[in-house]
């Protein structure tokens, strides 16, 4: 049972994922949690005045559920599932985020930095999160999925709009990896 | 009563994400400096076990629990609102380290100013939205 608490390796994570997968399309669905921001937005009135929200969300109902089963999820894992949530990434990238000044590397599941309760109402952090959040949004919606409509769903049913977006993906993740965030953080 | 099906599937999605690692900002770091196989290995055995799956599902014409054909409808063709999505999509990921699904299951985990990039995610849809027509697809 030991296994459990510890992180769990990539091929399980791999595997359950592509349960998740199967269980949806079983039930008839499909894998996508980026739609549930645009379900968001419809909930909060977007679709008085802009037609791409005008639609019934109680069709997007089954979705929403999958979001707060994640919110659970992480809940249960975090709290019961988990003895040390440190994360023990590559020694190389601990000594590079330690340059930036992100000293929590190999301590903590997300940099203190950034997500730190003390840290994140910082103006320039803030800024950042929120600049972050914007552009998944954006990007999510504009691309037609994120991560889990394209990299897994669309590429698993070989589309190859969804290999465009993946390696759109990447080429945004890189260059904001090594070109903007040494002068972010 | 049957949509409770999805909340378990939903925390099952939410216990992989935290305990694979993948809802950790520092593993998306490590990833985009190629230091690790970790988040490569994730993503590419989902996909090559997808593959096969959805190969089955169509080859044997699989039906779903409530016994309708399973239908996984294509996506429409278009290079740019993939590609220049896409990017502006990496952007967002590299700087927040979450995409969609993981910061759902961060805002369970504990981290609550995560909410600051899952309410301005609802707002950058929401840009979307009205933009839309503007922009190329």
């Amino acid at each position: 049972m030991e296994w459990i608490f510890n992180p769990w390796p990539w091929y399980v994570g791999g595997l359950l994922l592509a349960l998740i997968l199967f269980l949806l399309l079983f039930f008839g669905k499909s894998f996508g949690m980026s739609s549930n921001l645009r379900t968001l937005c419809t909930i909060c009135g977007a679709g008085k005045n802009t037609e791409f929200f005008k639609f019934d969300w109680k069709t997007q109902q089954w979705n929403l559920l999958v979001a707060a089963g994640a919110i659970i999820g992480g809940w249960i894992a975090a709290n019961f599932l988990s003895t040390d949530p440190s994360v023990l990434i590559h020694e190389d990238t601990i000594a590079k985020l330690n340059q930036l000044n992100i000293k929590s590397a190999g301590t903590a599941y997300l940099p203190e930095e950034l997500f730190g309760l003390d840290n994140f109402l910082k103006p320039k952090i803030f800024a950042s999160l929120a600049f972050g959040g914007l552009l998944v949004g954006f990007g999510a919606r504009y691309a037609g999925g994120c991560t889990s409509g394209h990299a897994i769903s669309g590429l698993s049913n070989l589309q190859l709009v969804s290999l465009y977006a993946v390696i759109g993906f990447f080429i945004g993740g890189l260059f904001m990896n090594h070109f903007l965030l040494p002068y972010i953080l | 009563m049957r949509q409770v099906i999805f909340l378990f599937i939903g925390i099952l999605f939410g216990i992989v994400m935290f305990k694979s690692e993948a809802a950790s900002w520092f593993r998306i770091y490590e990833m985009f400096q190629f230091k690790s196989f970790h988040m490569y290995g994730i993503i590419g055995s989902a996909l090559a076990l997808g593959v096969v799956m959805i190969q089955l599902i169509k080859r044997y014409q699989l039906k779903s629990a409530f016994g309708e054909p399973i239908v996984i409808p294509d996506k429409t063709k278009s290079f740019y609102r993939y590609s220049l999505g896409g990017i502006i999509f990496g952007l967002g990921w590299g700087l927040s380290g979450a995409c969609p699904g993981p910061i759902f299951t961060l805002l369970g985990a504990g981290f609550l100013p995560i909410a600051v990039v899952l309410v301005f995610a609802v707002v950058g849809t929401w840009i979307y939205g009205l933009l839309m027509d503007k922009l190329p697809h």
